[in-house]
């Protein structure tokens, strides 16, 4: 009895600060998105919708390469699935019941049958899931896949990838440690199991083991199982899979118009409106006018919510980078690194105002302390990145927002472009030949 | 080749064309896109389609210089370019080049210049859907492999994929397709302005690889659908000495030589 206190006591303990820890933690990402400017939203919203369901809940996307899709399909369903037999532990660990939805309806058999069938389904789908995540461990270590190697993935992201995976690996561990144990203890007390599917075929084997060591055994795997989910829950938000929940959000927020197409800079606009315009050209500066205007961008706080939603998005898959035509023929450019630059430097910033009570200090650094110049000029604008992402990331809009700067706000540009700009703005052409000359075509 | 009318002439006249040919500054200047720019002229001459060129009052798209990052130079050229387009009250543009494509028909928009816009491998599939454009006997293009390279800003950018390859089929020739194409087809390495500067440090060229890409299907004529595609891919056939076997062509030269107007073969 004082044990049955005792263990809900400390699961409690240990549920309400990880919940804390963890709002915590989402409350400072989602604010740490706030940083950037405001989205535009185009297309309608039961597009996004769509988008959500077709590429977020089913996945559309990654059925391009249908062998990884279903390993990845089975351990996002098995991951799904398991969430309800996860409720029915919530309520044991804070109540100390035990298996409290299948006590519950003891004398029905209809409500056992189904709770019997999800917990076997459940299982089924981990064990599909341990396939998937030893094939996906293999891959990464064994086979060592050129987009698992790039440089990018040098240290933390490399141990974040694999230590995702083990802790899978952990977690179905435990709950088939839990449900054979159990099993095993129903069977010495009723003459049978649950009948579990899988958990079932082991247990009577086990059978004959003491009930203290199998009271123990179950408790060492429900305790271990619910641990896991806690310390996945703190780990979440550090590691690079928080597309398990963003993917959601960021198809809703994609955009919808034609992959070709870029904003166009409204600051800009608005200057060459009074540049063209004889009233406003000579007039004095009014009021407005001298809040200076930043085009393009040098930091995250430049870019806008969508573009540093899609940072904390990316799981680092780097189907981009593989697709990317730079990045094929040995440039420095990677789309991937893109978006985990602009992660690490939004955490940075987000650091940076927690500790000084707010406000951002200059910390003399920027997103162009991570990204260099090179980079960004290895960029075609081809899209293969865009096209490649399996949940509507867009590496190219912030590559093209850090293009916008060096060139209008720090002039940094090659010689070459430098040459195209101002044949486009004396001649009307990128190259040296005349306007009056474009109708030559026509003499052969 | 006939006279080509301007818009000017046209509104001297009291005219507007139905369709604005915009033809770009590779097909105004680039010796091998012009070609391109002719062949497509002869087909429309061909059909008496009631078309004029905007000549000598044609400016840059500003394509290459907003790809750069530079928006005050793209926007500046948008701004004189809407404004003539509007002056004339121009309502249908058809273009060969997908980058002129692109920002005609996406970025203009927004910035006061609405038109309707089509690339050419769209509308010659249009007439050859209207039983106007013909090829009797397939040309002489049977027994010839045709690969179609997809341009970034005619595909991805903009989801045309099957115009092109349906004008090619009327062609008679065996289509095959190159490994990445479509959705996943490989740039030839000229968009995003890096067709005006030299490549950033690397292994190995974008335009190179792309062929040795096309090159692997073992056709006889690359088939392409934009002036700097074409300049990219010219380049990496002849860098591998193949220029001899295999040809590169836009589809608006195809078209006008199987049409009998144009002889490319």
């Amino acid at each position: 009895m004082l044990l049955k206190i005792l263990q809900i006591l400390v699961f409690n303990i240990i549920f309400l600060s990880t919940i804390y820890l963890a709002f915590k933690k989402a409350k400072q990402i989602y604010s740490n998105i706030q940083l950037g400017k405001a989205m535009k939203k185009d297309g309608s919203t039961n597009e996004r919708i769509k988008n959500v369901l077709l590429i977020a809940f089913g996945q559309q996307k990654m059925f391009q390469n249908i062998l990884p899709a279903i390993l990845h399909f089975c351990i996002y369903v098995a991951f799904i699935i398991t969430q309800i037999e996860l409720i029915e532990i919530f309520i044991d660990g804070a109540i100390g019941s035990h298996r409290l939805l299948y006590h519950t309806f003891d004398d029905n058999h209809i409500f056992h049958f189904l709770y019997v069938g999800t917990i076997s389904f459940i299982e089924i789908l981990s064990v599909l899931a341990f396939i998937a995540t030893i094939a996906f461990l293999s891959r990464r270590n064994l086979l060592k896949l050129p987009r698992f190697t790039k440089p990018e993935l040098k240290g933390w992201p490399t141990k974040d990838a694999n230590l995702i995976l083990l802790f899978e690996i952990y977690l179905i561990a435990c709950i088939f440690s839990m449900n054979i144990a159990d099993q095993a203890m129903h069977i010495q007390e009723h003459g049978e199991g649950y009948g579990f599917l899988i958990s079932g075929m082991i247990a009577p084997a086990l059978s004959h083991l003491s009930y203290t060591l199998l009271h123990v055994w179950e408790r060492i795997g429900w305790w271990g199982h619910i641990i896991g989910v806690f310390g996945f829950m703190l780990y979440l938000p550090h590691s690079k899979h928080l597309h398990i929940l963003l993917a959601f959000p960021n198809t809703y927020f994609a955009k919808l118009t034609p992959k070709g197409q870029l904003s166009n800079l409204e600051a800009v606009t608005k200057e060459i409106k009074i540049m063209m315009n004889p009233d406003t050209a000579f007039a004095a500066p009014t009021e407005a006018d001298a809040t200076p205007v930043k085009f393009g961008a040098k930091d995250v706080f430049d870019l806008n919510q969508k573009h540093l939603l899609d940072a904390y998005t990316c799981t680092e898959c780097g189907r981009c980078t593989s697709a990317c035509p730079a990045n094929q023929t040995g440039k420095k450019l990677s789309p991937r690194k893109i978006m985990m630059d602009t992660r690490d430097r939004l955490e940075e910033v987000g650091k940076n105002i927690q500790a000084n009570g707010g406000q951002f200090v200059d910390d003399q650094k920027s997103l162009l302390s991570y990204i260099t110049v090179e980079e960004l000029r290895a960029c075609t604008t081809c899209n293969a990145c865009v096209q490649e992402c399996p949940v509507l990331i867009n590496p190219l809009d912030i590559i093209m927002e850090l293009r916008r700067h060096l060139i209008l706000e720090e002039s940094n540009s090659p010689e070459e472009w430098n040459g195209m700009f101002s044949n486009i703005e004396n001649n009307s052409a990128p190259w040296q030949f005349s306007q009056q000359d474009r109708l030559k075509w026509e003499e052969n | 080749m006939e006279k080509i009318k301007t818009v000017a002439e046209m509104a001297a006249n009291g005219e507007t064309p139905e369709i604005l040919f915009w033809v770009g500054c590779a097909g105004s200047f680039d010796a091998r896109a012009i070609k391109i720019t002719r062949a497509f002229t002869k087909i429309l001459q061909h059909l008496n389609i009631n078309f004029a060129v905007l000549g000598k009052e044609e400016g840059c798209t500003g394509d290459p210089a907003k790809r750069a990052g530079n928006e005050f130079a793209y926007q500046m050229a948008a701004h004189t370019n809407i404004e003539i387009l509007n002056a004339y009250e121009i309502k249908k543009i058809v273009t060969t080049c997908p980058h002129c494509f692109n920002i005609l028909k996406n970025e203009y928009p927004e910035l006061g210049g609405q038109y309707e816009v089509v690339h050419h491998a769209t509308y010659l599939q249009e007439l050859i859907d209207a039983g106007k454009i013909k090829i009797q006997g397939g040309g002489s293009f049977k027994g010839k492999r045709i690969t179609f390279h997809d341009s970034c800003y005619l595909g991805r950018a903009n989801d045309i994929y099957e115009a092109p390859r349906e004008v090619l089929a009327i062609l008679d020739a065996e289509l095959v397709e190159m490994k990445k194409s479509k959705k996943n087809g490989m740039c030839c390495g000229a968009g995003g302005a890096q067709m005006f500067k030299e490549d950033e440090p690397g292994d190995a060229r974008i335009n190179a690889v792309r062929t040795e890409q096309a090159l692997e299907v073992n056709p006889d004529i690359i088939a392409a659908a934009c002036p700097f595609c074409m300049t990219m891919l010219s380049d990496g056939v002849t860098a591998k000495d193949k220029q001899k076997e295999v040809r590169v062509f836009d589809l608006a030269e195809l078209i006008a030589h199987g049409q009998g107007l144009d002889s490319i073969l």
